[in-house]
């Protein structure tokens, strides 16, 4: 006879935490492996082709970091955001309001501004126009008590259609011979890249010193307390006082405005000017809510867990030329990994044991 | 000009269908206390399997019954994070999401721009069909939409008047009192979700064997959030749903209705998703007692803890 028991954990370690993370990934792996053996694909070729796609060539590392750019800023976001359990699911939405609004500032004062103020002005706008796509469910979920998964959901088809609808109307570019997008923006908006790769590197440099600003935040400061105790313990917060209200802007703004980062360093790093929603971001607003669930909340763990992720990225490319698998398999493997995160955390809240031997009462289901 | 009315309208209940259908899965699963956002994943599941048994038997009711059960197997992944390891549901819907729009454009890749051969055939209902007007708009209609409101109307009498529908209900309210009334809090919210993915396929297989007759990726296109907001406006009443159903149904149809006007069709492709940001907050202006949402909605219960 043999029983499951499972008690409650009294003490959890980060060294636990950690160790219970590896063994979900590793769960996840071999998962993802099955689904690649039903679909025929031989497991172990294709998960070693996802990881030398990824981290096995100078080539592919560094396609890897630029895809971990946007993906840091936004994974580092919304690990505020999840704090508060402000489950903000439109950082796509608010990637592409930023990269509307820096390519309308790039487009704008692209020939009268030098670099050195025009690029600045760029992620200015490109943060302002994240926090107000931000600000929209925050206003909506704290006033109006509308919940912020749909309100964000709804607003990343609403910016996607909007911008569809700019580019294809009246910010066409007169160089684009009719094909939908705007001009390539002027050379002085544009972003340098590390020679011989395409990592924009101011944007991973603000990337990174965002992160480690929100880390200081999060830790360091009465604001960063709040957040977690609105997230854990509302009713303590309301009776300590805390400003929902005023809170939760400040996240969603914060939180938006990375993801506006994101966007600007997309379009000025990478694509020269906006075109279609789904070229200028390939679901880093979605992926980035793994990326801050494995970095278990920590922005400064976002950087690992983001480069991770970009490599899942850059090796789902991978696969798809030399397996012909097609793109949504990420999504999956996204899933996947995802699932068994969230199943870890159940190993790690308890102790499951299993009994040999003459059944003790099972303690809970 | 009578022409076009009838054909809006019935346009209107065709658009309505699957949305009706996720609706009522939404309903009873919430009501259980359990909240799914997986409904997106799994109707484009549901989509892809029902072209798929289509594409190759020429049997859409066969792939009726195969969609529903494809539905129901991945949605039990759901359950057994959120039921059984008491994980947070809001991720663990997201991750059901992710893997049912990924798992379909694998299937379906294939079968992109691939026409098919047959589809459901509309139902005319003898006698009823023959009223002017109303015969042609409600009983002329795709099998899904008598089916969606039969369902609806069953599922609000399996809630309100059946001794299992007050179990599921009290599972959601308070868990622990229905625990010590003897009732399996575990069980009934497992079959609650597996039923709620049913109806989210059956809506995905509407979606691709009735309302078009093509597989794309993406082709949920949102109705699986649309259907999470009309679980609020529907009050969690099955029978509400119908309401919430059609007139979003409706706003669909004014998309192609508008476009002839020389509106942008981006602009009015927005209209759905402005629409349910709209009607929630019209819904917020209620009293939030009278809103009726499960009181134990999305949180946890782990049996014998207090």
């Amino acid at each position: 006879m043999i029983t499951i028991k499972v008690s409650d954990r009294q003490r959890i370690t980060t060294l636990r935490s950690i160790l219970t993370n590896i063994a979900s990934l590793f769960a996840a792996l071999i998962a993802v492996g099955v689904v690649f053996l039903v679909c025929g694909v031989n497991p172990f070729y294709a998960i070693a082709q996802i990881f030398s796609g990824s981290f096995g060539s100078i080539y592919g590392f560094k396609e890897t970091v630029t895809k971990a750019i946007p993906l840091i800023l936004i994974g580092g976001g919304l690990t505020l955001a999840f704090r508060a359990k402000f489950w903000n699911i439109g950082a796509e939405g608010q990637l592409l309001m930023g990269a509307l609004m820096g390519t309308w500032v790039g487009l704008a004062w692209g020939d009268s501004l030098p670099s050195f103020f025009l690029v600045p002005a760029m992620f200015a706008a490109g943060f302002a126009g994240g926090a107000m796509c931000g600000l929209i469910p925050a206003i909506l979920k704290i006033k109006f008590s509308i919940n912020e998964v749909i309100s964000t959901l709804m607003l990343n088809y609403i910016c996607a259609e909007f911008i569809t609808m700019l580019i294809v109307g009246p910010w066409k570019g007169k160089t684009r011979f009719g094909f939908p997008g705007t001009d390539n923006l002027p050379d002085t908006a544009l972003l340098n890249v590390i020679p011989g790769s395409r990592i924009h590197y101011a944007t991973l440099i603000l990337a990174i010193v965002s992160v480690v600003i929100l880390a200081v935040i999060v830790y360091r400061t009465r604001f960063g307390y709040e957040v977690r105790v609105i997230g854990e313990n509302p009713e303590a917060g309301r009776y300590a006082g805390i400003d929902f209200f005023r809170t939760s802007l400040v996240i969603m703004a914060i939180s938006g405005g990375l993801a506006g980062f994101a966007g600007v360093g997309e379009v000025a790093g990478i694509h020269q000017y906006l075109g279609y929603p789904a070229s200028v971001s390939s679901g880093y607003g979605f992926t980035a809510i793994i990326v801050a669930w494995l970095a278990k909340l920590n922005p400064l763990l976002s950087i690992i867990s983001a480069i991770f992720f970009a490599g899942i990225l850059v090796g789902g490319d991978a696969i798809q030329i030399s397996l012909g698998l097609p793109a949504a398999t990420v999504q999956i493997v996204n899933g996947i990994l995802l699932v068994f995160l969230i199943m870890g955390d159940y190993f790690l809240r308890n102790q499951v044991r299993l009994v040999f031997g003459n059944a003790v009462q099972r303690k809970s289901a | 000009m009578e022409d076009v009315i009838v054909s809006v309208v019935q346009r209107t209940m065709v658009a309505g269908t699957p949305l009706l259908l996720g609706t009522v899965g939404e309903v009873i699963c919430e009501r259980s206390g359990i909240l799914n956002l997986g409904v997106e994943g799994v109707m484009s599941v549901g989509a892809v399997v029902a072209f798929i048994v289509t594409y190759s038997t020429g049997d859409p009711w066969l792939a009726m019954v195969a969609a529903i059960g494809a539905g129901m197997i991945i949605s039990i992944l759901h359950a057994f994070a959120s039921v059984t390891l008491q994980a947070n549901q809001v991720v663990s819907g997201l991750a059901l999401t992710m893997i049912g729009l990924g798992l379909s454009g694998m299937l379906g890749k294939q079968y992109v721009g691939k026409p098919l051969a047959v589809k459901m055939d509309d139902i005319a209902i003898p006698w009823l069909s023959d009223i002017p007007f109303i015969g042609t708009v409600f009983f002329k209609q795709t099998p899904y939409f008598y089916m969606a409101v039969f369902l609806a109307l069953g599922a609000w009498f399996f809630l309100e008047r059946t001794r299992l529908g007050i179990k599921v209900r009290s599972t959601g309210e308070n868990p622990r009192a229905t625990e010590t009334q003897g009732v399996n809090v575990a069980r009934i919210r497992y079959a609650c979700v597996i039923i709620g993915g049913g109806f989210s396929a059956m809506a995905g297989a509407h979606l691709s064997t009735s309302y078009s007759k093509s597989w794309i990726e993406g082709m949920t296109a949102g109705r699986g959030w649309i259907v999470i907001a009309l679980t609020i406006f529907a009050l969690w009443n099955p029978g509400r749903a119908i309401w919430g159903a059609f007139i979003f149904g409706g706003i669909f149809v004014l998309q192609y209705l508008l476009q002839p006007l020389g509106i942008s069709p981006n602009f009015l492709a927005m209209l759905p998703y402005g629409s349910t940001l709209l009607i929630l907050l019209v819904m917020s202006f209620k009293d939030p007692r009278r809103l009726n949402a499960p009181a134990q909605l999305g949180e946890p219960y782990k049996r014998g803890e207090r």
